[in-house]
Order: structure tokens, then sequence, then C-alpha cells
């Protein structure tokens, strides 16, 4: 439990909050706040990753700037969460990696591109990027099959350890206790997968100004879900390769392709719109060192559905090979990232979720009312 | 800027608004939905729109069966028996029942115009019934109004601070506004007034009050002056309402001057004994339940020396009240305290030994007037008294927060102003604070300032927009 200068705003904030209440309505941090007196370090971490950054509260906030409490709770929140991922990152020398984060992701992935173009080119032969290769385990051609389910399960695993271990680091340091209890399991997981309090209440979020509008949910979820797709589609995938032996590439009418296909879309749809939403959006209300992290994940999963899809159109054809090395250098480095991306975020929200559910159920306080 | 009228604007609108708290909007928005061209003015930047209303939490509604809110029923009967205590029957009866019979279908108004309503907030069941809480507090249900407002074409015009209205006859010509320094003239025609009371002129309020005045602290807007409201009785309109007196309430002394809003108030004082700047008790500070005494502390304390009185209690009783914005003075024993307090230890020691050894058995309940009380005590302690004995003590100082000062202009039941030769205004209307006293004689009502002001705005903006367009 580290003290920052961001920690003693953020406490500042919580007191006044817990004063005033008006924004009890909106979302689960002030409910949450509502349940202590004082602040331990450990609570400020577990209610900044709890707030979903919807602004609802700026705009409402009858002391925001110029009045001179200058509450501005979600820009506050936003700078606390940056702060809880360098925290919990593990293994700890890995935490540089969330300074300039936007830079370092970047960065990295031009690295993880580059590095499958030289691998590609120097261990196998250039003319291999060239040439077209179609048919059964065409793929396997540009990029040998054991490399290719070697690094891919090689970072993914190591991404998975690196994110459960920050997440028990949270849990630990939010208040431990068990994790367990359906109800408790499945009102986060309905929480997370509606983004129930991304939403000021129902009506959405404030993206330029006091209206609300629900178009960063629906990106958000056209980004999730997209995702959910996608991953989906590597999994069937493997399953016919690996278990059923039917080697990559598939028919475009075949399951996998079509998860990819509808996945990707919806990846493109969604990160272009959160993007542009950041770029038109009220700045007053965010973080501003953390844009950087916003939009290097935003970039990364962009260009991994969009060489996604364009892989496939064009999987018959002599660009097929580039293609796919800088489709895989994309999806490497994007796992490799993960446990040092904004991709946490979805982590420790889940858990600041369930910590929530869990300490609803214990309190017997109503649930919050999330439309009026 | 968002919303900032375009600088050509219309000199000569069918209704002028005078204000930007709760009251100007809903005058404005009926007045705009009924055909009329509408102009805001509102002397406060845009950031710090909204006046007093930017602070409010909820209203109260009439309702004869149980809403998608409001549980039960808040019968009219009930309402003005409410209203009846409060004021002790200086109310203007007709008006006072036109506010809560058409209290009764102001809700699905508000929802229509973009307000949101939450459950009443924790730590306010005693209002669960009879008040509706919006959602995000008062400073939300302006953003919406404003929104609103500006996508029905009302033009706002903020940083606009009307100086005078030109009276002739029993109308009103002319409106000067002072902006950034520069003058303008508007001849609207018709003119709403909805600037709210003068608890922010603090010269005002030393004719009264004299240098005390000085140490109070404004709970609200600064931008309440009632430059609009001298300005119209000194022309011959009709006076409403004590003008010496406020409503005021006990509030943390480290309160900003103005602007302060709810979080610098104090629940603490039952739980407590109040002392002077003598470090002398003056008043039974168990009386009653705390929002029915919520008042009267406020004008004790700006009765005390310096307007400054401090409110002492222990550890026993640090959780039994709601937070407040900033920490209480804390110390290991009495003498730090009252060091920390710049009063007298050995005074204060006596203070609470003499409380200590009056305080009779009882068993303590802080939900109910419980019979823990003191003995031979002046002034007695009637409930709530424990001894304060266990360290660590704390302290709060108080300071009188004022809300609303009762002067305002008297007005028919079409919110038309009327003067004091007998006569009415025929294109001036009056609502919200600054023609609360009409109705609210003295005493306060929770959630009847946001509630007569949307009645009165309504029926205002309406009257007004007749008269225009007619
Ligand atoms: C801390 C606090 C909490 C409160 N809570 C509640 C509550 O929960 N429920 C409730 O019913 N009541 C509450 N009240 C009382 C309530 O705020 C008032 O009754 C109500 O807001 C009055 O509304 P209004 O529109 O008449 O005046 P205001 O909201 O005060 O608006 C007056 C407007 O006039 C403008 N103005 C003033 N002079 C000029 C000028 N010369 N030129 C141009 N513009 C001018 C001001 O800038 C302001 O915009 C509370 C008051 C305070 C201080
Ligand atoms: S954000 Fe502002 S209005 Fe909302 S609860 Fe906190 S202090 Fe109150
Ligand atoms: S989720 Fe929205 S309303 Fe809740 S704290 Fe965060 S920004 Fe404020």
């Amino acid at each position: 439990m580290q003290s920052s200068n961001t920690t003693d705003e953020a406490r500042r904030l919580l007191e006044i909050c817990n004063a005033c209440r008006y924004c009890e309505g909106f979302c689960a941090v002030f409910p949450a706040i509502e349940l202590r007196r004082s602040f331990t370090n450990g609570d400020l971490n577990y209610l900044a990753n709890l707030c979903h950054n919807c602004r609802g509260c700026y705009y409402a906030c009858q002391y925001a700037p110029p009045h001179e409490f200058a509450i501005n709770l979600p820009k506050t929140l936003a700078e606390l969460r940056g702060e809880t991922y360098v925290e919990y990152a593990w293994p700890k020398p890995f935490a540089v990696f969330f300074k300039k984060n936007g830079t370092v992701v970047s960065i990295a992935t031009a690295l993880g591109i580059a590095a499958v173009f030289l691998l590609t080119a120097g261990l196998q032969s250039p003319q291999i990027l060239k040439d077209v290769h179609t048919g059964p385990g065409a793929f396997y051609k540009v990029i040998p099959e054991g490399a290719m389910i070697g690094v891919a399960l090689g970072t993914t695993g190591f991404a998975i350890l690196a994110m459960v271990i920050g997440a028990i680091r949270f849990w630990r340091d939010t208040g431990g206790g068990k994790a367990t209890g359906l109800h408790a399991l499945a009102t986060a997981a309905r929480d997370v997968l509606t983004l129930r309090y991304l939403g000021g209440a129902g009506d959405g979020c404030n993206n330029r100004d006091e209206q609300f509008s629900q178009t960063r949910r629906v990106y958000h979820h056209a980004l999730f879900y997209g995702f959910t797709l996608c991953m989906g589609s590597t999994t069937v995938a493997a399953i016919y390769d690996h278990i059923l032996g039917w080697p990559a590439p598939y028919a475009f009418l075949s399951v996998p392709v079509l998860l990819g296909t509808f996945g990707g879309i919806g990846m493109m749809i969604g990160t272009a719109g959160l993007y542009w939403l950041k770029l038109v959006g009220d700045q007053t209300p965010t973080a501003r060192k953390w844009m950087g992290s916003d939009y290097a994940l935003l970039m990364q999963l962009f260009l991994a559905a969009a060489t996604g899809l364009a892989l496939l159109v064009f999987r018959s054809s002599s660009a097929m090979g580039a293609l796919l090395a800088l489709h895989l250098g994309i999806i490497f480095s994007f796992f490799a990232m993960m446990p040092y991306s904004k991709f946490v975020h979805g982590v420790y929200r889940s858990a600041a979720l369930l910590r929530y559910a869990h300490e609803r159920r214990n309190s017997g306080q109503p649930e919050v009312a999330t439309h009026s | 800027m968002p919303g900032e009228a375009p600088l050509a604007l219309n000199q000569t609108p069918d209704v002028l608004v005078i204000g930007g708290g709760n009251a100007a909007l809903c005058a404005a928005l009926t007045a705009r939905e009924a055909g009329a061209s509408v102009l805001i003015l509102e002397h406060a930047p845009r950031e710090m729109r909204g006046g007093n209303s930017r602070h409010t939490r909820n209203l109260r509604l009439m309702h004869e069966g149980p809403t998608k809110l409001l549980g039960d029923s808040y019968s009219e009967k009930e309402y003005w028996d409410d209203l009846m205590r409060v004021t002790k029957g200086k109310t203007d009866e007709k008006l006072a029942r036109t506010t809560i019979r058409l209290s009764s279908d102001l809700m699905p108004w508000m929802e229509r115009h973009g307000v949101r309503f939450q459950p009443s907030l924790t730590g306010t069941l005693d209002l669960s019934r009879t008040n509706a809480f919006f959602l995000g507090g008062g400073k939300a249900l302006l953003n919406s109004y404003y929104t609103t407002a500006e996508k029905l074409g009302v033009s706002v015009r903020y940083g606009a601070e009307v100086q005078e209205l030109k009276r002739d006859g029993n109308e009103i010509r002319e409106v000067l506004v002072s902006r950034e320094g520069v003058m303008e003239t508007f001849r609207p025609k018709t003119v709403v007034v909805a600037s709210g009371g003068f608890q922010a002129n603090i010269a005002w309020l030393k004719e009264i009050w004299g240098d005390a005045a000085d140490n109070f602290i404004i709970r609200g807007t600064p931008y309440a002056k009632g430059r609009v409201l001298k300005n119209l009785l000194d022309q011959g309109i009709a006076s409403v309402g004590d003008p010496s007196q406020f409503h005021a309430v006990a509030i943390d002394a480290r309160a900003p001057k103005f602007d302060g809003g709810i979080v610098t108030r104090l629940d603490c004082v039952p739980f407590s004994i109040v002392v002077n700047q003598e470090a002398q008790r003056f008043y039974d500070e168990g009386q009653d339940m705390w929002p029915k005494r919520y008042a009267i502390w406020g004008r004790l304390v700006a009765q005390c020396a310096g307007q400054t009185a401090y409110s002492i209690f222990d550890a026993k009783s640090v959780n039994l009240f709601m937070p407040s914005v900033f920490p209480a003075k804390r110390a290991d024993n009495l003498p730090g305290l009252a060091q920390q307090l710049g009063l007298d230890p050995i005074q204060l020691e006596a203070t609470v030994a003499q409380y200590n050894s009056a305080v009779a058995a009882g068993s303590f309940n802080p939900r109910v007037l419980d019979d823990c009380h003191t003995d031979g005590l002046v002034p007695p302690k009637s409930h709530w008294a424990r001894r304060i004995d266990t360290p660590p003590y704390y302290a709060y100082p108080l300071r009188p927060g004022i809300t609303f000062t009762y002067l305002g202009i008297r007005i028919d039941e079409q919110a038309r102003a009327l003067t004091t030769d007998g006569g009415a205004m025929t294109n001036l209307f009056a609502a919200g604070e600054i023609m609360s006293g009409n109705i609210l004689g003295e005493g306060y009502l929770a959630g009847f300032g946001m509630t007569l002001g949307s009645v009165f705005g309504r029926i205002a903006g309406k009257e007004a927009a007749h008269h225009a367009i007619k």
C-alpha cells in the first residue's frame, strides 16, 4: 500500500463526497464510500478501480472547479487507477512499462512486428513472405507450426499468470477475504458483462458536456464482445487443428472464420468509436497522463482486428505471407504487453465489482437503483 | 462556449427571465413552450450558474397515494398542517394551497424536461415519504433544464447582472444590464424576476445585524445580492416578509464564505454540549430530534460573541452522525482540546465537570427522544445527555450559515407583482425565493423552496408568455 499525492487527493475528495452523497444514485462508487467513514490506501485503490469513468459525478458536482473545493472525482480516480496498475504489476521490475505506457506499448508493438518479419525472413527465407501459399497448413508454411504455437502459449500463459498475481495482490490489499459466494459472483459477472455502471444510472455517460449518451457503452460492448468472438474463433480453430486435425485456413462460412469476421468488425468499430470519443470528449474529467495508454491499447486492438480481416481477404494472394507476419507480430506483442497495458483495467475492475457485490451483500444495504 | 447566446441578442424578447436558478428555468421552459421568445439573464458565469438551487437535493411533493418514488401518501391536509406548524400561520392561504396542489403534478413535468430522480439518500429516512430526491443533486437538475432550454431555443446570457428595471406606471419598460463592465438595455414585453434572496449581500445584512454579519457564512451562491429586489421595492413594488429575518443553521466555522453547500452542515449538536467563547453552555442541546432543531441553532450561534460556538463530545459519540467536510478537532484531554479551540482550559473542564455531574442515569437511544437528561442543570440537556468522559475528545467550531432571507415581493395568484398602492403590475412576474415570503412568513419545511420555485416558476412563465403574445 503506497501513499502518493494522488492518494491524498483521492482521500480528500472522497471525504467530501461522503459528507455530500448527492451522487449516490449514479454508480457503485458512492454506496461503497458510504460504507466507510475513513479510507485506507487499499480502500482508495478499490474505489478507484470501481469507478467506470462515466463522468456523471463531475458534471453534477456542485463543488467542481472553479469552486474552491475543486472536486474532479473521475480525473483523480483515473490517476489513482493508473497508480494501482503500477503497484500491483508482477513481476515488480516490469512495472516500469507503465511509465510512458503509450509509448512503451507502441514500441513493443513495432518490435513485435519487426521480430516476426526478421525471424521469418532470417530463419526461413525472405522469399516465403512473398510466395502464394494455399490449401491446408498454408499458414504454417510461412510461420512453422511449432514456433507459432510455442510463442502463443508462452506469451498468453505468462500474461495470464502475471494478471492473476496482480489480481490477487489487489484483492489482498483491498481487504482480502474469500471471493466465493455464488450470488456475489453472479452479480459481479452481470455488472461486468452489461457494463452496468458505465452510464450514470441508465442514461449513459457524459462525453462532451452535461448531456448523457450511450455511445461509449455501445462502442465498449462492440469491442468487448468483438474481442470475445475473436478469442472464440481462435479456440475453435485450435480444436479443429489439434484435436480434429483440420489445419487452417478454413472456408469463409466455417465457424472460426465467421466468429473472427464478426468479432474483427466489432473490434474495429469499437476501437475506432472509443478513439473518436476520446478525441472529441471534454478532457477536464480525464487523467491526461494516462491517455497515451488508452490510445495505445486501442491502436493495438484496432490493428489486430484490421490485419486479421485483411489476412482473410487476401489469404490466397502473394500478400498473405507479409500480412500473416504482420498480424502475428501484433497479436504477439498484444499478449506480451497485456499485463502491462491498459488491458489490466478489466482485471481490476472485475475484481473491484466482485468486492462490491460481496460487501453489499454483507452490509445489508439495499441495492442502488440504476434506473429511476 | 456551448450554450452561450450569440452576440447579437434579441433586445426585445417576449419574456426576459432574470436569474438562473430553479425558478428561472421553470419559468423560461414554460414560457418557451407556450410559444414566447425567451432570454435568461444570469449573473453567475456558466460554471457557477444556478444560484442556491445548485446546492439542493430534493423537493416536497403532495401525493394522495403511493407513486413510483414516494411511498404511502402525503395529503394536501398533512402538507398544509406541516406548513402551518412551521410558519405559525404566517402564510397566504390561497398561494400556499396553490403550491401544495400543483406540487402533485410536478414530477412528470420535471422528468419530461430531463430531471431524474433517485431514492431518498441514506441518512434521510425522515424525508423518504414526502420528498423526491434529484439524481446527482440540484446541479444535475439544472444541467438538465439548461440543456432542454437550449434545445428549445431559449437564449441564455451568463455573467449578466441586472442593475435596474425601469417602471413606468404599472409596466416595466426597460431592463438595464451590466456585462463585463458594459451596460446594455433590454426592452422585453414581459419580465419574470427569479433572482433569489439578498443573503449574499453582506452590506445589507450589516444594516440589520451590524458587524456580526461579517462572521456569517452564506451557504449558497454569492450572486444572490438582492439587487433586483431592492430596485423594485424602491419603485413602489409591495414587499412581503420580515426584512430582518433569515433562515440560518449552525455549520462548520471553517466553511468557505460562500457556496459551501450541504457538506458544511453538522449533525453533532444533540450528542454534544455546545459552549460559547467563555466555555459556557447556553442552550438545551437535546431539546428535540435534530432536523426539527436544525434552524434554531443558526440563530443561537449568531447571538454568541464572535458568532462562534463549539460543539464538544467524546469518543462515544463520534460515529453517531453523518460525516462532514472538515475533520473534528481532537485531543486526548479537555485542556488540550480547549487550547486548540482558543478556549480557557480551566473553564471548559469546569463546564464539562458540572455537566457530567448533572447527567442522570438513562438508556441512550439516538433515534428517539430518550430518557438521558440532566438534573438541576441550567440550561438543561433534555435528551441524549451522557457524560463526556471518554477520550479522545472532539470539537467542531460552529458559525451561523445563512440559507436565505425572507424579504420578498408580494404577488397575486398569477405571480404578478403587486404595488404598494394596491395595484398589480401588468408585465412583471416573480417566482422562487424572491416571492417565498408570501407563503413562508417564517420557518422552513425541507424541500419547500424548490417546490415553491417550480410551481410559481411555471405559473410565472405561463402568465408572462400569455401576456406577451396575446
Ligand atoms: C445548501 C442549501 C441546500 C438547500 N437544499 C434545498 C433542498 O434540498 N430542497 C429545497 O427545496 N430547497 C433547498 N434549499 C433552498 C433552495 O436553494 C431555494 O429555495 C431555491 O433554490 C430558490 O430558487 P430560486 O430559483 O428562487 O433562487 P436561486 O436558485 O438562488 O437563483 C437565483 C438566481 O438569480 C441570479 N441573480 C441574482 N441577482 C441577479 C441579478 N441582479 N441579475 C441576474 N441574475 C441574478 C443568481 O445568479 C441565481 O442564478 C437549499 C439552500 C441551500 C443554501
Ligand atoms: S461528486 Fe460532488 S456532488 Fe457528487 S457526491 Fe461528491 S461532492 Fe457531492
Ligand atoms: S463511475 Fe461515473 S459517477 Fe461513478 S465515480 Fe466514476 S465517474 Fe463518477
